[in-house]
């Protein structure tokens, strides 16, 4: 096997491996639920991509024929994580989790707050916020 | 070369395994478990690809394939269950 092909591969495999631990470190750290869900989803799902296409890549080289049924793992995975990750939430959303964000608005507060906005804009806007507490 | 590379991204996984581990036994909230286990089992994936590159055999494909589906089935229901009290209705 040449040793670009080699460099090629251990680019695709290191980048896999960072974007995993990265989204890993992310689901560790993060302070509440609904942050915590950014990190797996994203990072970890762009990591398993990355390494299949080093895989694939090796595999192509190695047998000197083209291995497409690889990407079918990026693919299912792909469509997979977002689905996941909307009924996570939702089952989160259902639980009623507490979460930490500043601004907390429902759709009720936000709809009052945009008709007090029209009727006098000079009014503090800390008012969302409190109402939410 | 490559096997370094390969030594580096298993230490790496492995790193990523616990950290998912602690989310598992520590995170709060029943969601964060099913969170850990969903992104336990996408990091096993990547595990088990890179022993096929290592071994030099196409047949880790199956099983990565297998615990992909698997996993996000297992994910699925143990939401729904959170969801409705109930996998199947």
């Amino acid at each position: 096997m040449p040793f670009w092909i080699e460099v090629i591969v251990s680019l695709f495999l290191l980048l896999g491996a960072f974007f995993a631990l990265v989204g890993s470190i992310g689901l560790a750290k993060l302070p509440d639920f609904f942050r915590r869900l950014h990190g797996p989803t994203k990072a970890t799902t762009l990591g398993v991509g990355g390494m299949i296409l080093g895989s694939m890549l090796y595999f192509t080289f190695l047998n000197n024929e083209l291995q497409f049924q690889e990407l079918l793992i990026t693919l299912f995975l792909f469509i997979t994580a977002p689905a996941s990750a909307h009924i996570v939430a939702k089952a989160a959303l259902h639980l009623k989790i507490q979460h930490k964000a500043k601004h907390t608005e429902t759709q009720d507060d936000a709809n009052a707050g945009k008709k007090k906005a029209k009727a006098k804009a000079i009014e503090k806007p800390e008012s969302n916020a409190e109402s939410a507490e | 070369m490559l096997s370094n590379v390969i030594v580096i991204c298993i230490a790496a996984l492995s790193l990523a395994l616990f950290l998912n581990l602690y989310r598992l036994i520590k995170g709060p909230t029943l969601p964060d478990r099913i969170l850990a286990l969903d992104t336990m089992y996408i990091n096993t994936i990547a595990l088990i690809v890179l022993l096929g590159i290592l071994q030099q055999s196409l047949i880790f494909f199956e099983a990565a394939m297998l615990i992909a589906m698997m996993g996000f089935v297992g994910t699925v229901a143990l939401s729904k269950y959170l969801l409705r009290g109930d996998i199947i209705e």
